[in-house]
């Protein structure tokens, strides 16, 4: 693996693909308006559950918005890089062009998972922040360094866990062609991330901790960020995300194997 | 005789796209999956007694809840993903040569996708009723009628107001981030994540002048016996549908004129 080289054709990625994103202009303010509405309307949700009820699983108000924050970043994340590259896998497999992929010398699941960007979902990610640091200041946290690096990485985790998640998903075209609804079915799953873990019942809990780590992705580096979190929970963090990636990485190899070309 | 042709021509249709669908089983069941987030909600709603607060008991949210996933699967409308790759692919042009409206056929596709989904929906209103025995209900032949009909009312709301994006088309290469921008007061304002009935006093003022309440919210009461308007909202559902109806006409007639093949 040259370092170098794997950063340097990334650098064209980034602009070949912004250049043809930034084509359609209208069509990121209107993304952008889109993820501010989707907010505002998932804080208005949040604002029914709380209307009657002060806490929801143990959870105020104020802190569930930080969920709702982090939330908001990490479906940026995906609306940047995972949602744009992964529904190509479907055309590429579909269409046979998998095989130009696979011929460059280079590797084929970072050519996949990073060749295209969408930049309206930066206007997502920043929205995210601004809400976090607003959810920082009313719940009176204080940041320190150490605190700031166990944030960090809980996060970071989160975003290997999703981005697994989302490229397993899209592997198993190579077996079922048309799977694109498979990632829908994750989308809905996913929604779920908006709330805390423990306003669900408890075979509900079990299963988005156990069967898909829903659980993990946002509600982990909440507690974390409210100083809530227990060092095992962190840790198993850190080390479903190392399972989640290095399964993904096998489980691409191995599908591959099974590919055969279209119409060939 | 004019009749006649047009029955024809709509059964032929039907005929068509339903063996169509029938091949994408599995990609229509990975759809019906992918809308049980009212069970989601549901299950928060419940396990933390939000439902005291607006005086509605366990076993009327919960059939609130399916019958909400019921009018959603039946009410799924996507023309404007497909209008849009048919007009920029160029098929629109062989479309606009026959002597029918193109919507036509996405509206038989819509309908033989509906006869498609029904089976995967009933398996999983079947799982819910094995987790949720107390829940089991007989609706009335009338309401049941009335529903279905609402029902369908709601699902030529969606497809009206879809149609009109999607010849948006027309001017614009992406309208579907317009539909994207429409979907959210779509989902957070018509009761598929919380019945309109828990909102605060500020939205409930003005929701009933909008479409959205109409589109799952009232189908949804109806059909599972909890309190509505059944003349009210019927008869506002009917309303819609002749304002959007020559909003309709009209935009696609504007639209044909302007239309340019892509590569010609």
């Amino acid at each position: 693996m040259n370092l170098r080289k794997y950063l340097k054709v990334y650098k064209k990625f980034l602009h070949t693909s912004l250049a043809s994103e930034l084509e359609y202009k209208t069509n990121i303010l209107v993304d952008l308006i889109t993820a501010i509405l989707s907010l505002v309307g998932s804080i208005f949700l949040l604002s029914i559950f709380f209307q009657n009820n002060g806490y929801i699983g143990g959870w105020k108000f104020e802190q569930a918005l930080i969920i709702q924050a982090i939330y908001t970043i990490l479906n940026g994340i995906t609306n940047t890089w995972f949602n744009p590259n992964l529904t190509e896998i479907v055309k590429h497999i579909r269409e046979g062009t998998l095989d130009f992929v696979l011929l460059k010398p280079i590797d084929s699941q970072f050519y996949i998972s990073l060749k295209k960007i969408n930049p309206s979902g930066f206007l997502e990610i920043m929205l995210g922040f601004l809400l976090l640091f607003f959810c920082i200041r009313i719940n009176q946290i204080n940041l320190n360094l150490s605190f700031l690096t166990l944030s960090l990485i809980t996060i970071s985790c989160s975003i290997c866990i999703l981005y697994s998640l989302w490229f397993f998903i899209s592997t198993t075209t190579i077996w079922f062609v048309k799977t694109w609804n498979a990632t829908e079915v994750l989308r809905s799953f996913l929604y779920i991330g908006r709330f805390p873990l423990n306003s669900f019942s408890f075979s509900l809990r079990i299963f988005f901790s156990v069967v898909i780590p829903i659980a993990f992705i946002t509600t982990i580096p909440s507690e974390v960020l409210l100083g809530l979190s227990q060092f095992w929970k962190i840790l198993l963090e850190v080390i479903i995300a190392m399972i989640f990636l290095f399964t993904s990485r096998k489980f691409w190899l191995f599908a591959l194997k099974f590919y055969t070309s279209a119409s060939s | 005789m004019i009749s006649n042709l047009i029955n024809n021509k709509i059964f032929t249709l039907l005929k068509v796209q339903y063996s169509n669908m029938l091949e994408y089983r599995v990609e229509i069941a990975l759809w019906a999956i992918s809308g049980i987030i009212p069970f989601f909600m549901l299950n928060i709603w419940t396990s933390n007694n939000l439902n005291e607060s607006i005086n509605i008991s366990d076993v009327l949210l919960s059939r609130y809840f399916l019958c909400a996933f019921f009018v959603r699967q039946f009410s799924v409308v996507w023309v404007v993903f497909s209008f849009e790759e048919d007009s920029l692919m160029g098929k629109v042009s062989p479309y606009l040569i026959q002597p029918l409206n193109p919507f036509f056929r996405y509206f038989a596709q819509h309908l033989a996708e509906q006869i498609t989904r029904f089976p995967f929906a009933l398996i999983i209103a079947f799982f819910f009723f094995i987790f949720n025995p107390e829940t089991i209900w007989i609706p009335n032949l009338s309401i049941l009628i009335l529903s279905i009909l609402s029902t369908f009312l709601s699902f030529l709301i969606q497809f009206l107001i879809q149609s009109i994006v999607a010849c948006l088309c027309f001017w614009t290469e992406k309208a579907s981030s317009i539909e994207r921008l429409l979907f959210i007061p779509t989902l957070f304002l018509s009761g598929l994540l919380a019945p309109v009935v828990s909102f605060p006093e500020y939205v409930k003022s003005w929701i009933y002048l909008t479409p959205f309440p109409y589109l799952i919210d009232f189908p949804a009461n109806l059909l599972s016996g909890n309190e509505t308007n059944i003349r009210g909202g019927l008869s506002m559902q009917i309303l819609w549908i002749f304002l959007l109806f020559p909003l309709f006409k009209k935009i696609w007639s504007e639209g044909t004129k302007k239309y340019t093949a892509m590569g010609s």
